[in-house]
């Protein structure tokens, strides 16, 4: 086990009759890292989070949370969990306090702590000012936040969230990732599930793309994109003489073309390779009027990989 | 035990917030002991039947059936006795509705009596609560006769007088338990009392199904709690309602009706008993259910035809002997039963037959419940 792994799964199964809903899933998340777990509706990735999270019993494999195992009966473990569901899981006719002040003190925080830990986390989520109010009163937004700082309450080294931006606002959302971005700044292992695309990119420093109960790939975007074999593209807008020649000698490019005034360049990665690009289109003589880059996302790395798009 | 009364107190707040725990263990409680106040005061005493008492003996042991007898069913406000003169006169009070039943005492009733032969003791009556009173006392009188001549065989030269000396076995106020009867409006509101008390205490256990459908069981689960605590802290949430509930009640029944629920420790032990058997009836319907709202529909249909069995409708006196049979097989029979054996002046301090009786369904329904609860809690 690595010095900072917070957790290791190992071989995770689950199968509900004859329905193997999780087969042979595995991976470590270390501290300060977010591991995605990307998959479709009904890929297994509320069953697989679930039975790391202690609330449901598995078939079979290994959970290990900060070196030790881990499973249902585990109070060692769930204390250095915390677990976001994707449902709302809050009191509506509790207040925000009250429904932070059961959860603090169910995971074993003393009066004084729990208390001062609520305001902490109420500042988080940004519901100070709605503290004393009913839960039953909050847009679908505010629930997301308060059932997000639920989880936070007790500093767990291990964050689990199974989709917490599902049929949230642009702005709720925006402030969730935020949130979860700092957390993972801070040290915490963050265990991230969702089927957007766009979350798992700006949020995960690896992916794991889930589908039928099995892990199909796993590594960093870009490891996944290359997995696939697409590159990066980056379109110019020039005037000036031909460019194309002078580009294609660039050990960076894969290939580049040009036609009316738009080149495009294919590229392993973008971000490196832009600077050394229009450095060579300004030695040619050519003025640069825009700049696009593509990069292929993980749509396109999972529709390779299991031949469906991630919403289906 | 600390994250038991956690899920407690979460749960009793949360209904508190609700209303529910306050409409069920106060406003329908109190609403229920209103009305029987309203509709049942006065009927009560005009409940306690006449019974007439035509004594053409004059004898010994018809002044004993009297006095001792009689005379202390009066005075414990269960009967109105009216002395008459002849039989004739006993009969016309039954047939005008001025009695409820008549005893006719035939001349030379003692003489037969001390001298061992049959004596007939005569009851004017049909059916009705009167009837059955007049029947129930003279059968105890019979029985208490027939002891007295057994003393008079066995004790050399033994007189009547003497043999009355005795101890009396069986005191008339002492009838056998299932004789033992509550008043009208006690009847009606310890029926009501342990009816709503498993609709109180249902909420209780299947609440973890409440808890499913709100998504907030996978929190619970997933928290640093053993499974067993928040199974206990549901049960127990029910219990204490129950018990606020049934208390609210009685306290409510005796001050507004003047009922006499018997000494506090018995009542106390059978309300407890009987709290602890409803949930454990309820806790058991839950698990049997899919849905929070499955559990809804069976714990009211269980909770319905234990009541109508068990008495709280019509008395199981008057069920006849299939239902009185099958009432023994709800916890609504032993806590009425149990009521009532604390009920009366003589009455015992505690109730044991019935309130061991409601432990052992308590004991059987929720060992099988929490044997079953584990298929309850999963997300």
């Amino acid at each position: 086990m690595a010095q900072d792994e917070i957790l290791r799964c190992h071989e995770l199964r689950k199968a509900f009759g004859d329905l193997v809903a999780v087969a042979d899933v595995g991976f470590a998340i270390a501290a300060g890292e977010t591991y995605g777990l990307l998959g479709p509706n009904g890929a297994g990735k509320t069953t697989t989070i679930s039975m790391i999270a202690g609330i449901l019993d598995r078939d079979g494999g290994e959970v290990l949370v900060c070196g030790r195992p881990h499973g249902p009966s585990s109070t060692w473990g769930k204390r250095r969990i915390g677990y976001v569901p994707q449902e709302l899981a809050l009191y509506p006719d509790l207040t925000a306090r009250e429904n932070l002040r059961f959860f603090a003190r169910l995971h074993g925080l003393g009066r004084a702590e729990a208390r001062r830990r609520i305001d902490e986390v109420l500042a988080v989520v940004g519901l100070t000012g709605r503290a004393e109010d009913a839960v039953k009163e909050f847009s679908g937004g505010m629930k997301r936040r308060l059932n997000l700082g639920v989880g936070l309450l007790h500093r767990p080294p291990l964050l689990i969230l199974d989709e917490p931006t599902a049929g949230v606002d642009p702005q709720s959302r925006n402030a969730i990732l935020e949130s979860v971005a700092a957390l993972a700044g801070e040290g915490t292992a963050i265990l991230y599930t969702t089927h957007y695309m766009e979350e798992a990119e700006r949020l995960c420093d690896r992916i794991g793309i889930l589908d039928l109960g099995r892990i199909r790939a796993e590594g960093t975007r870009r490891e996944l994109v290359a997995l696939v074999g697409e590159l990066d593209r980056i379109t110019l807008t020039v005037e000036g003489p031909r460019v194309v020649p002078s580009l294609q000698a660039l050990p960076e490019v894969r290939a580049a073309t040009g036609h009316e005034g738009r080149v495009e360049v294919m590229v392993e990665d973008a971000g490196r390779a832009l600077p050394r690009v229009l450095g060579a289109a300004t030695d040619a003589g050519v003025t640069v009027r825009a700049v696009e880059v593509h990069e292929p996302n993980l749509e396109s790395v999972f529709l390779h990989l299991t031949g469906k798009a991630l919403r289906d | 035990m600390r994250a038991t009364l956690l899920v407690m107190a979460k749960d009793l707040r949360q209904r508190v917030r609700d209303r529910s725990l306050f409409l069920l263990a106060l406003v329908v409680p109190f609403g229920l002991a209103a009305v029987f106040s309203l509709v049942f005061r006065g009927i009560d005493a005009q409940a306690a039947p006449t019974i007439a008492l035509a004594d053409r003996d004059g004898g010994p042991v018809v002044t004993a059936f009297a006095e001792q007898a009689l005379r202390p069913l009066e005075r414990g406000g269960v009967i109105r006795l009216r002395p008459v003169a002849e039989e004739r006169e006993a009969r016309e009070a039954v047939e005008r509705g001025e009695a409820d039943a008549a005893y006719v005492v035939p001349p030379g009733f003692s003489d037969a009596v001390t001298e061992g032969r049959p004596a007939t003791l005569q009851i004017i009556g049909d059916s009705g609560q009167g009837a059955y009173i007049a029947r129930a006392v003279a059968e105890s009188f019979a029985a208490e006769v027939r002891y007295v001549q057994v003393t008079l065989a066995v004790v050399d030269g033994g007189t009547f007088e003497g043999a009355t000396l005795v101890p009396r076995p069986v005191a008339v106020e002492e009838l056998g338990a299932e004789r033992r009867q509550l008043s009208l409006a006690e009847g009606f509101a310890a029926g009501m009392a342990v009816f709503f008390l498993f609709f109180t205490v249902q909420f209780g256990f299947s609440s973890v199904l409440d808890e499913r459908r709100d998504g907030t069981l996978a929190r619970l689960l997933a928290a640093p709690v053993p499974r067993t605590a928040i199974a206990l802290a549901k049960l127990l949430t029910g219990v204490v309602a129950g018990v606020a509930a049934t208390a609210v009640l009685m306290s409510a029944s005796a001050l507004l009706l003047g009922a006499r629920w018997g000494h506090p420790l018995g009542v106390g032990l059978l309300v407890v008993a009987g709290v602890l058997a409803a949930s454990g009836v309820m806790a058991l319907v839950a698990t049997v259910a899919r849905t929070a709202e499955q559990a809804g529909n069976l714990q009211s249909v269980v909770a319905v035809l234990c009541g109508v069995l068990g008495g709280v409708f019509v008395p199981v006196q008057q069920l006849g002997g299939a239902f009185a049979a099958l009432s023994l097989l709800t916890p609504h029979r032993w806590f009425l039963q149990g009521l009532a054996d604390l009920h009366g002046e003589h009455a015992p301090a505690v109730a044991p037959g019935p309130t061991l009786a409601l432990l052992a369904f308590a004991a059987v329904t929720t060992g099988v419940a929490l044997l079953r609860v584990g298929r309850m809690l999963r997300p």
